[in-house]
């Protein structure tokens, strides 16, 4: 399992997912910093993501969007906010409209990424604040797998139906 | 592994969830339905009892399975979805990496 642990914050609206790889520090920080390697993973594949532009220097930023199985653009922006390599990395992460301008009031999630290293493996912790709960909704309806947005959707679904029932 | 994702992984316990929302089951009844064991209902139900999605509760010699619907408040459920993300996101690097193995140097 490559996730080792998670912890959840409800009233600060935070998640801390700690995962462990079998590479080195270095290796494992030019998955953030290489465009290229990024779009291998951001997205699941059935939302591959592009970035467009990518500005790996504090206070660049970052331009992507994200493709959806009916070739739809879903469009997303970073901001660095520190870069320390190669174990330190902080940023903001919010959802652009149609021309890439930032939808302001869908806010930032902050995310804080630590490498550390366990010998020759390199230990991920990934921290994510949220501003508010809207904002989580859109991320996740996005951000996972099919199958599994069906299966919770599902879910949920008939719960609403039957709490205005 | 996540126990809302675990919980929701399976579709007899999506079917579960979906009937005790609507009206209140004994294991048995439950058991009824599906072409498994009372024993095997009664594991999904205790799998949906530790998701916090119902409760479980005695009546003479019935078990009563309701929806804890407190359970399913809303952040909750969505850092649960954010952590699929993240743990789907940590499988693919853990491919990337074994993939592409140590960077060489031209």
């Amino acid at each position: 399992m490559t996730v080792i642990s998670s912890v959840k914050n409800l009233e600060a609206l935070s998640l801390s997912v700690v995962a462990e790889f079998d590479a080195g520090v270095e290796r494992v920080w030019q998955i953030w910093e290489d465009p290229r390697q990024l779009e291998r993973w951001w997205g699941p594949p059935t939302w591959p993501a592009t970035f467009e532009k990518h500005d790996f220097v504090p206070g660049g930023e970052v331009t992507y969007y994200m493709t959806g199985p009916n070739g739809e653009k879903a469009r997303g922006w970073w901001r660095f906010v520190a870069i320390e390599a190669p174990h330190r990395l902080e940023f903001d992460d919010g959802f652009s409209d149609d021309n890439g301008d930032p939808v302001a009031d869908m806010g930032a999630v902050r995310g804080v990424v630590t490498l550390e290293p366990i010998g020759d493996r390199t230990r991920m912790t990934v921290h994510s604040t949220f501003e508010a709960e809207e904002q989580m909704e859109e991320i996740v309806a996005m951000g996972m797998e099919e199958g599994m947005k069906q299966a919770l959707g599902q879910v949920d679904a008939i719960l609403a139906e039957h709490a205005n029932a | 592994m996540d126990r809302l994702f675990q919980a929701f992984a399976d579709a007899t316990r999506r079917d579960i969830v979906r009937r005790v929302t609507t009206g209140e089951y004994s294991v048995s009844g439950l058991a009824a339905l599906y072409t498994m064991s009372f024993a095997a209902v009664q594991k999904h139900v205790a799998v949906l009892e530790r998701a916090s999605l119902v409760t479980k509760e005695k009546r003479g010699r019935e078990q009563i399975v309701r929806a804890n619907h407190d359970g399913l408040q809303k952040a909750r459920r969505l850092l649960d979805e954010y952590e699929v993300i993240w743990r789907q996101r940590s499988e693919r690097i853990a491919d990337l990496l074994a993939e592409t193995g140590p960077p060489t140097t031209p």
